[in-house]
């Protein structure tokens, strides 16, 4: 407990001691994992990512986003587009196109044949829908409630929207059968570890960019105007535009594990983005401490591979058990576990570490 | 806050280090290039291991989410099948020993699921799937690590994998005998009706082209979100439309919906029948049996099926699971892959997936629906087409039948009229 | 023709979508609960129907039995509920959202697991079956009954409200909790005969189901996401709003879904109701409340 106690109380020697065992921990896991395991931990990195975003835009900000599954879905679609079109080749057409589709590659995907402009277009797409939402709807005062439904019929109709275009989306098969990662061979165990890297080092970099924006002044902000909104008015600061702000880079963190996850976890799907898996995103983030640094990751990790392990034994008790989860965590630990760290730290006697 | 100032440059300090060292061992860490013009195909060393009495195989069907509805049934009667075999004396001598996998109805967790089972449990088959979505998510895995999948489910066809074996029906053995009946009953005129998914926009493709060459009007075609309940629009318009008949290629709960409205306009399977590809016995109670009771369906086994194999299979099955439970034809293609997998091993000698693959041409069993045989080529079975109506028992009953088994033909090749379909 | 079927076809979903969602308008617009597990009362209503008729035998009596049963059983549900979780989080509104979320999932499996996964048939009473012709249009029977009892349920709803000693408290307690509770009403009483009434509701609603569609463990998630929208399309508050809000969807939906597919209407009225509220962000009916921050 003394452990997860220091990982998860935020203050300056333990941020830097839980994130440097963190970045130790996240090197050693290929040395002791199995690819299949490696390869789970990589997807499971990638969900931590949209956790990472919600821990700052809902734990926070107060904005609780049911919908971040369609920011996922941008980015993982965008990379999906984007290996689908490399793996045809130059001018060549997507397999699915040709058995589903017109057999002509639409207009729209054009742009995602280079590289570079996939990888601009995963950062770019999901921040400008984030900021044209988010300025509608922040703008208008739409708050509480009212945002969380908004978000959650977005995810809703954003899986509507990717079934109904078989011919350009894959439908509910969604796409699949990537060969290559920007060149590099997906069936090649090494490439696989590279991806886990990657992940790891993305997921890391994310953490410390929050960590920054929480001790700055707009995290300052961010926090004022979720627990009183009007007075942060009052004093002359735009309400909207910091929301939109911490919005945005939620948007962009689901993006990009979005975009990682499709190469590890060869496949997206709409099942993927919809309602339920949106609402999934959150139970890893409040398990965790949904205002704490390293919660939601620890949390989301935590999370999935629950599901995981549990799936593997009863079938139908990962339902039972989500569903607790939700219920036990929600209404009777809404600090998560980082503050049962708390509260028994309260409890141990002086000169216990700390 | 100014107190904190320092650990902040700390903070920022030591992650740029860890980011820095993550990224060293990322870029040393490179493999292959695609374009390296190396072999791309089966890196991975097959690790079942048949040197004891037994040899594992997987199941993998969703027991949990909204596929649970017709996966649960498949697996019981996979589960069925293995029992049996076990009972016999397993396979080349070997018991049977069954790892279980959930699909959760995800695709991602099929392919999840499917890779845990290929490396980590090392079976020698897997057995399930049920959506297309779900398939088309494991095929890149059973073909990244060669090994076996056996699907048992209808479906759009336009696939072969070397790596996947289809003992349920494609479409030349299902849709396309299904309108030549239609036309054989002298339809004019069709409405098609589907769920918004893979199968029935591929379906309707196919039904498109062969009404064109044999001089049916289509006058509708309709698609409905999956999971949608709300059929007046969709009924509506089938009921302005006309048409000689109704091609329905809905999925689960829509075809409850749709059933009742269809009932509540006050239409029935004398004014405009309703030819149903997904409708089989156990979803037939769920619909209502007032609601289709008259109503048409196209498949290659119902439990009414009169045959010694079948007669032994119902009695078993419901010995098994109760009474009540009836036998489906996606239930009855999962019971035979088992045993058509036991027939190719006895015959190649052999695990390996390579040997089975060899062997398996002109493989045969006794199956409940009839004997069925597989084509080495493209690794569907050879099956009989079965027209059936839906009876006052809740049953579906043998209306007509193509009498001999159909050759599967996966991408319609022998077929004029499909040519510019695939 | 055509558009007055459509005209029919639009009213009658926006007569289900307004019996599934004027619970919510209570629980959520009164209270500022946001049950996600409404969806699953609505379900519990449903199988409630398929029990009674397993009993009864009839489908005539069994239906006219299911509907008080329904509510009872939803209620009581409602009621277990907020006695158990709700209660002690009226302060958190936006957490209700998450526990709810896990009651649905919990009774979604339980369902399951006691009917088992594939659905299950209520039959439509004899006298509810066909359609009845009026000038070459066929409106179906079930369709008019729906629309009738929803009718019924608003109308009672509403005088409940405003003509009777518990809609007063009701009001009170919405409009001001604590100068309510200083006039000596309770609060907590009154939230408790809220929850169950709202609950109530969707039991009703999920018994009105089973004459249209499916029943089975997922029934509720179908109806959920539509039903929270129209609450805040309508606006807190007022049942008016609700009303509006479902017979505008309902609308919009059947003429969408008449000129495009089912798929892009869907997504139409999503971009409708978005658009919408950024010119009415309190929805359509508003009344100022202390009760949603």
């Amino acid at each position: 407990m003394t452990v997860l106690t220091t990982l998860l109380r935020p203050g300056r020697t333990r941020t830097l001691a839980a994130f440097g065992l963190a970045a130790v921990l996240l090197l050693l896991a290929p040395l002791v994992l199995s690819p299949f395991r490696l390869d789970l931990l990589a997807k499971f990195l990638c969900l931590a990512m949209v956790a990472v975003g919600i821990g700052l835009a809902w734990g926070r900000g107060g904005l609780l986003t049911l919908g971040q599954g369609v920011y996922f879905g941008l980015g993982a679609y965008l990379m999906a587009m984007h290996l689908k079109l490399a793996d045809a080749g130059p001018g060549g057409v997507p397999d699915f196109m040709l058995l589903y589709g017109t057999g002509q590659v639409p207009g729209w995907w054009e742009p995602l044949r280079s590289p570079v402009s996939a990888i601009l277009l995963i950062l770019v797409v999901p921040a400008a829908l984030a900021a044209l939402l988010g300025w509608a709807v922040f703008t208008r005062r739409v708050r509480g409630a009212y945002f969380a439904i908004l978000s959650q019929a977005l995810a809703a109709a954003f899986a509507i929207l990717l079934i109904g275009q078989q011919q350009t989306t894959g439908g509910t098969n969604g796409l699949n059968g990537f060969r290559a990662f920007f060149g590099y061979d997906l069936a090649d165990p090494v490439n696989k570890q590279m991806l886990y890297l990657i992940a790891a080092a993305v997921l890391l970099l994310m953490v410390a960019i929050v960590r920054q924006l929480t001790v700055s002044r707009f995290g300052e902000l961010l926090v004022a105007v979720r627990d009183q909104e009007d007075r942060v008015r009052f004093l002359g600061y735009d309400p909207a535009a910091v929301k939109v702000v911490a919005y945005v880079v939620a948007a962009v963190m689901a993006a990009v594990g979005g975009a990682l996850f499709v190469p590890i976890a060869g496949i997206v799907s709409p099942a993927d983005v919809g309602v339920v898996p949106s609402i999934g995103f959150l139970i890893g983030v409040a398990i965790g401490g949904r205002a704490t640094l390293l919660g939601p990751v620890l949390g989301s990790i935590a999370v999935s591979w629950a599901q995981t392990s549990i799936s593997e034994q009863f079938p139908s008790g990962w339902i039972y058990f989500q569903g607790a989860l939700f219920i036990l965590v929600i209404a009777f630990l809404p600090g998560g576990l980082a503050s049962v760290a708390g509260k028994l730290r309260r409890r141990a006697p002086e000169g216990s570490p700390a | 806050m100014r107190l904190r100032s320092t650990s902040r440059y700390g903070a920022t300090r030591l992650s740029t280090v860890s980011l820095a060292a993550l990224c060293v061992v990322a870029l040393s860490a490179c493999g292959a290039r695609v374009d390296a013009g190396s072999d791309t195909s089966a890196s991975a060393e097959s690790c079942v291991d048949t040197s004891g009495d037994t040899v594992k195989i997987g199941f993998l069907n969703s027991l949990s989410g909204t596929m649970a509805i017709s996966e649960q049934t498949v697996h019981d009667s996979l589960e069925l099948a293995a029992q049996e075999i076990n009972a016999d004396g397993g396979v080349l001598g070997k018991e049977l020993e069954i790892v279980s996998e959930d699909g959760q109805s995800e695709p991602t967790v099929f392919a999840e699921k499917a890779g845990k089972l290929i490396t980590s449990d090392c079976v020698a088959a897997v057995f399930g799937g049920w959506t297309s979505a779900s398939r088309k998510a494991m095929l890149p895995v059973f073909e990244a690590q060669d090994s076996l999948l056996f699907y048992p489910v209808q479906y759009e066809g336009l696939e072969s994998s070397p790596n996947i074996f289809y003992t349920g029906a494609t479409t030349n053995q299902q849709i396309v005998p299904a309108l030549d009946y239609l036309v054989e009953q002298g339809t004019k005129s069709l409405f098609l009706v589907g769920s918004d998914y893979v199968f029935p926009r591929t379906a309707n493709k196919i039904i498109n082209a062969y009404a064109e060459a044999h001089d049916i009007e289509i006058v509708g075609e309709e698609y409905a979100p999956l999971g949608h309940t709300d059929f007046s629009t969709i009924v509506n318009k089938v009921k302005s439309a006309d048409a000689d008949a109704v091609f329905n290629t809905l999925n689960g709960d829509s075809n409850v919906a749709f059933f009742k409205e269809y009932k509540n306009v006050g239409m029935s399977a004398d004014d405009m029948p309703v030819v149903s590809v997904s409708i089989a016995e156990e979803e037939v109670g769920g619909i209502g049996i007032e609601n289709v009771e008259g109503q048409l369906t196209a498949w290659n086994y119902y439990q009414t099926v009169d045959s010694p194999a079948n007669t032994a299979f119902v009695e078993a099955f419901k010995a098994e699971y109760g009474e009540d439970r009836p036998t489906s034809d996606p239930m009855e293609a999962a019971y035979t892959s088992l045993y058509l997998w036991k027939a190719m091993v006895e015959k190649a000698e052999s695990f390996a997936v390579e040997d089975v693959t060899a062997a398996a041409d002109g493989v045969t069993f006794d199956a409940p629906e009839g004997e069925v045989v597989v084509n080495g080529d493209n690794h569907h079975i050879a099956k009989t087409a079965l027209i059936g109506k839906i009876g006052a028992d809740g049953l579906i009953h043998t209306e007509w039948s193509s009498e001999e088994p159909i050759e599967p033909d996966p991408y319609l090749e022998g077929y004029d009229w499909a040519d510019g379909l695939s | 023709m055509d558009i007055i079927a459509q005209l029919f076809a639009g009213l009658s979903l926006g007569s289900v979508l307004l019996l599934a969602a004027l619970g919510l308008s209570l629980t959520f617009g009164q209270m500022g609960v946001i049950n996600m597990a409404h969806g699953e009362f609505m379900m519990a209503g449903a199988y409630t129907a398929f029990v009674i008729q397993g009993v009864v035998g009839d489908a005539g009596v069994s239906l006219l039995l299911a509907l008080p049963l329904g509510f009872v059983v939803g209620g009581l549900l409602g009621l277990l509920l907020e006695a158990t979780l709700i209660h002690r989080m009226y302060r958190r509104p936006l957490d209700t959202l998450l526990v709810t979320w896990g009651v649905a999932l919990v009774l979604q499996q339980v369902a399951r697991d006691v009917f088992g996964a594939p659905n299950v048939d209520v039959r439509a009473p004899a006298w509810l079956s066909g359609a009845v012709e009026i000038g070459g249009l066929a409106l179906p029977r079930t369709r008019l009954f729906i629309l009738a009892l929803a009718i019924v349920c608003v109308v009672a709803l509403a005088l409940a409200l405003r003509a009777t000693p518990l809609g007063r408290r009701i009001r009170a307690v919405v409009q001001n909790r604590d100068l309510a509770e200083a006039s000596g009403i309770s609060s907590r009483a009154t939230d408790r005969v809220t929850f169950f009434i709202g609950s109530g509701l969707a039991g009703i609603a999920g018994v009105t189901l089973t004459l249209l569609g499916s029943v089975g463990p997922t029934l509720g998630t179908n109806y959920i996401v539509d039903a929270f929208l129209v609450v805040v399309a309508g606006g807190i508050g007022q049942i008016k709003g609700t009303v509006i809000a479902a017979m505008a969807l309902g609308l919009m939906q059947a003429f969408f879904e008449y000129s495009t597919t089912a798929s892009v209407a869907k997504v139409l009225v999503f971009v409708a109701i978005v658009a919408f509220l950024q010119l009415r962000p309190q929805g359509l009916v508003s009344v100022r409340t202390r009760s949603l921050a």
